[in-house]
């Protein structure tokens, strides 16, 4: 239990010190929000001063940190200057997007993933091992951003897909089952680059892990006992082999989101990425850091998500945690 | 493997020399516009016509159809044949920045123009700039690797070599760095600064940034080189016999990381060429009329150019195969650097 303590106290610490880089960075950047306002002749400076003030801009570093974290607290992540409005429900319509479609991502590159790892695995120098070698090591060295624009002119050329957008123009008028059914049109190409842009790291993990188990001397003695080969790799290797690969959940989480970020932009998927793009070309100041915040703030959930999954699934480490204790 | 890593080496050496020498293998200037030739297709090379086959190429000049049902399209035109030269003279260059030249690898006759790949909406040479491009990217991807690589050894180093509180401080903003999805706090860290600069201004601030954001990692792994060389007995005895630290750093354990820095070099380059060319995907990085492969690739975002140029995906193609050829270069240091530490 008190690993689990300890790992969520870390995360949170870690959120604080995210938020206190991202103020950092913005006292120490050069330009704003208003300099384009201040070339403009028929804006008085008294005015752009006034509108300062009203986003609290005039004030010391320290004090708008302390204030935007207390607002962020009560779940208040401050105001777009370029939308006019807060940044919370503007965040929060972009990032129910992008969830839906790093989660499906992530879903579908682990079904695949570990299933091939194992087989992999289980005929090692066999021609799907060679296959999966091979094919991994090319995706693995090709840029996203190569893989997003490849597969999209592919998608593009054949007109196999829709592109664009998450829903057609007229799906209004469509019943609640085609309204998923275009929806998940939509979703299939920008999943697929992702799941090709993350599956090549993942299946070799497992790969390395399973065999690394396969080798152990329990695993010999089972079979010695004649416990079947299915058997064996499911219940006795997998859970096992587990480890390593739930550890590398957190991080291939890191990679989908910026993965995501130019999958997004490239296919125009109406995410966070293209909000975060365009408050990136306006210095909307606020909006970018709830922007990094979200981002972060869920990588270092899924982090934690994965070292409580390993708790469950390793009982050394829930010996360890109570060693600790 | 041997013949293979010497195919690698080669293929890469080949690759920097075209880009170090784009100005010689370039036939024209990057920037320069032909607007009556925009999205002109792949010239073609040609060695036969009416009067036989002929040992030197040639080409036909290009021009759009103006009327009939294939008007927009480019035609070429089979009156005037334009041969091809080698080593002559062209559109004057300055190489490595400062020695000027006007010697070309291959030129048309005037008023002929080849275009191995095309050219792209104000009718520049894609070939050129796809040299020039890459210039400009793969340079931006070793100063960013060598930024990241000096920052990650000195963090790795001290909290190695050191240990203590001085250690548990850096590793906890080390894990700061590494909890970070690195696209979208680059995008976050570009937001704060300037848009707009000049061609050169941009490179130092693109490759200070991404070589900045990246430390966490190697910073990481030499780290625990660095902690387990530290008390080897050998380094123990030193330290026994009255070596200085600086000593120690220098005789016993910087080489021991010379490995691990090479690796980490071959695999984060690509990894830093690819960053440069989404942040000018994005409009974030070079900007025209400089050529870098991102911003050439931006080209692409509307989708009836992706399907009607699709020359225009050299740059990507060029992403490619620098990529695969740093990445088996990383593969190459990292089999030694397993078969030397086992």
């Amino acid at each position: 239990m008190s690993y689990i303590l300890r790992r969520v106290l870390r995360a949170i610490l870690l959120s604080f010190a995210v938020s206190a880089l991202c103020f950092l960075f913005t006292e120490m950047a050069p330009g704003s929000f208003f300099d384009e306002m201040r070339l403009n002749p028929q804006i008085s400076p008294e005015t752009i001063f006034a509108l300062r003030s009203s986003y609290g801009l005039d004030q010391p570093l320290a004090v708008r940190y302390a204030r935007w974290v207390k607002a962020a607290l009560h779940a208040d992540l401050g105001y777009s200057i370029a939308y006019n409005m807060p940044v919370r429900p503007l965040l929060w319509s972009r990032a129910k997007n992008t969830l839906l479609l790093t989660v499906s991502a992530l879903a579908l590159t682990w079904l695949i993933s570990v299933p091939l790892g194992v087989w992999a695995a289980n005929r090692r120098g066999g021609w799907v091992d060679k296959a999966v070698a091979l094919g991994s090591s090319f995706v693995i060295s090709v840029p996203e951003l190569v893989i997003a624009v490849a597969l999209l002119a592919l998608v593009v050329r054949w007109r196999i897909l829709p592109v664009g957008g998450m829903m057609s123009a007229d799906s209004d008028a469509f019943s609640t089952l085609a309204k998923v059914q275009d929806l998940a049109r939509h979703l299939a190409l920008p999943v697929l680059i992702l799941v090709l842009c993350e599956i090549a790291i993942i299946v070799r993990h497992v790969r390395a892990s399973v065999l690394e188990v396969l080798g152990a001397t329990y695993v010999q003695a089972a079979r010695g006992l004649g416990v079947s080969q299915g058997r064996l790799l499911f219940r006795h290797v997998l859970p096992v082999a587990a480890n390593p690969a739930i550890s590398l959940l957190g991080f291939s989480l890191a990679g989908l989101l910026s993965g995501s970020l130019i999958v997004e932009v490239i296919c125009g998927w109406p995410g966070l990425g293209p909000l975060l793009l365009e408050a990136t070309l306006s210095r909307d100041l606020y909006l970018v850091i709830g922007g990094i915040m979200f981002s972060a703030l869920f990588m270092i959930g899924g982090n934690l998500v994965a070292d409580i999954m390993l708790i469950a699934v390793d009982p050394r480490i829930r010996k360890e945690g109570a060693d600790a204790r | 493997m041997r013949a293979k890593v010497l195919v690698v080496i080669a293929l890469l050496l080949g690759l920097h020399l075209a880009l170090l020498l784009a100005g010689f293998v370039a036939p024209y200037d990057p920037t320069a516009q032909n607007r009556e030739l925009s999205y002109c297709p792949p010239t073609r090379l040609h060695f036969e016509d009416g009067s036989g086959f002929h040992l030197r190429p040639f080409v036909y000049a290009s021009a759009v159809v103006m009327e009939g049902d294939q008007a927009g399209s480019y035609q070429e035109d089979r009156n005037h044949e334009y041969s091809l030269r080698w080593l002559v003279t062209g559109p004057s260059y300055k190489l490595f920045g400062i020695y000027e030249s006007t010697v070309h690898l291959f030129e048309v006759d005037e008023p002929g123009r080849i275009f191995l790949i095309g050219t792209d909406a104000y009718g520049r040479d894609e070939f050129s700039r796809v040299l020039f491009g890459g210039q400009l990217s793969v340079s931006a991807g070793i100063v960013a690797t060598l930024i990241t690589l000096l920052a990650g050894s000195i963090v790795g180093i001290i909290a190695g070599y050191y240990g203590g509180w001085v250690d548990e401080l850096l590793m906890g903003v080390n894990e700061l760095f590494l909890s970070l999805p690195w696209l979208y706090f680059l995008l976050g860290v570009r937001a704060f600064l300037p848009l707009h600069l000049s061609t050169l201004r941009t490179f130092f601030l693109l490759t200070g940034v991404i070589g900045l954001i990246g430390w966490a990692r190697p910073a990481r792994l030499l780290r625990g080189v660095v902690l387990s060389s530290r008390n080897r007995n050998y380094v123990l005895a030193a330290r026994g016999f009255g070596a200085t630290d600086s000593y120690l750093l220098r005789r016993h354990i910087l080489p021991e990381l010379f490995g691990l820095l090479l690796t980490q070099a071959a695999l984060l380059v690509p990894r830093y060429i690819a960053a440069e060319a989404t942040l000018s995907f994005f409009g974030l990085g070079v900007n025209e009329p400089a050529a870098s492969w991102g911003n050439m690739l931006s080209a692409l975002q509307q989708y009836s150019v992706l399907v009607s140029y699709g020359w225009l995906l050299a740059p990507a193609g060029a992403l490619v195969v620098t990529s695969v050829l740093y990445s088996s270069l990383a593969e190459v240091f990292h089999s030694r650097l397993k078969s030397h530490t086992t």
